[in-house]
């Protein structure tokens, strides 16, 4: 199995100027870390929220392709957007789930994603191209797919418990916003 | 008594150009006009509708939140510790459950302590009367322009026309 911080490098190859909103913890610290744009927003709060803020940038620009990096722990949090997702079927969405079946951040406690399919509940409420793999090779060949076709869609990785040692972000929450803004205007 | 179309012309001429949340009673008239129109979308939580609204404003729209007070509990830490902390501003329209002690059990406690929930997170709100609607609309657009932070618009009962009149 490959750990977060792989799978995130892996992607973030793949993509140049599209907007990614990445979810609280290790996923945005990993991210940060690995390759800081202005067209990533980092969360350092409001657990359970990355794919809603997501669905926001997308819904308001149906012309940029948009992807969010998302966690078990905090699609388990905000699972009533998935239904959202998929009721609204937004075609420009990406929704990228690192799955390592604990809390990372706060001391590896159980989630219940070994038990609950996300990608299932995912394709239940209606996205339309969802993904489950395990390797760097499927990843990559699964996610260049996803950015050519119409969404939304689910690329499910599967990755081990590992944790970069990747300081917090440091940039001002207020000032993120603004990176933020200019660079997807 | 507003007229739901009135409400809705006043918050587009503010700009407001994305408009979502969870439907309440005293809202329904003026989410109807909103699917008249095509301009809402449906969330499923208040948190959600924050979250998403932040995303939208975040992608240059000026983006509103309908919903009853008991949302505002839900929608706590997405307000403070995404749109308070990071400067995302949203215009929060929020229906006064409870107001007077009058309304079902559920209502009675938020609609007590509503205000000062809101001062307490530094929320800055103002309660939507007829006579000074025109003031209050113009209020909360100088409030969200200033302060790039949630501001709260009550709506109490019988102030904008419902759905059953």
């Amino acid at each position: 199995m490959i750990s977060r911080a792989q799978a995130i490098g892996a992607l973030l190859e793949l993509l140049t100027d599209q907007p990614v909103v990445i979810c609280n913890g290790f996923p945005s610290r990993e991210a940060h870390k690995i390759a800081d744009r202005a067209t990533h927003f980092y969360m350092i709060g409001s657990m359970g929220n990355a794919t809603a803020i997501a669905l926001g940038v997308a819904l308001a620009k149906p012309n940029k392709q948009v992807v969010t990096f998302d966690g078990d722990g905090n699609v388990l949090m905000g699972m009533g957007t998935l239904a959202t997702v998929g009721a609204l079927k937004p075609k420009n969405f990406i929704h990228v789930v690192f799955d390592n079946e604990v809390y990372g951040t706060t001391g590896n406690q159980p989630t219940i994603s070994n038990v609950v399919p996300i990608d299932k509940v995912a394709k239940a409420a209606g996205y339309v191209n969802v993904e489950r793999v395990r390797d760097r090779e499927d990843l990559v060949y699964e996610f260049k797919d996803m950015l050519k076709k119409d969404g939304p869609s689910m690329l499910l990785i599967k990755v081990n418990e590992f944790a970069e040692d990747a300081g917090r972000v440091l940039l001002e929450p207020p000032d993120l916003t603004k990176r933020f803004m200019k660079a997807i205007e | 008594m507003i007229d739901s179309d009135a409400f809705v012309r006043a918050m587009q001429d503010m700009g407001v150009d994305f408009f979502t949340g969870v439907p309440d009673s005293l809202l329904g008239g003026i989410i109807a006009e909103l699917i008249d129109r095509h301009l809402y979308t449906p969330a499923v939580r208040e948190d959600e509708a924050v979250a998403m609204a932040a995303g939208a404003y975040m992608a240059g729209k000026i983006p509103a939140v309908l919903m009853q007070n008991s949302g505002l509990g839900t929608s706590l830490n997405t307000l403070i510790s995404l749109n308070m902390i990071y400067r995302q501003p949203c215009i929060l329209i929020v229906s006064w459950r409870g107001q007077g002690g009058k309304d079902a059990p559920e209502h009675l406690v938020m609609g007590e302590v509503m205000p000062q929930f809101l001062d307490t997170m530094k929320i800055p709100h103002r309660t939507l009367t007829e006579k000074t609607a025109v003031e209050d609309f113009r209020w909360v657009a100088e409030t969200f322009m200033k302060q790039r932070i949630p501001v709260a618009l009550f709506i109490g009962k019988g102030v904008v026309k419902g759905l059953h009149p």
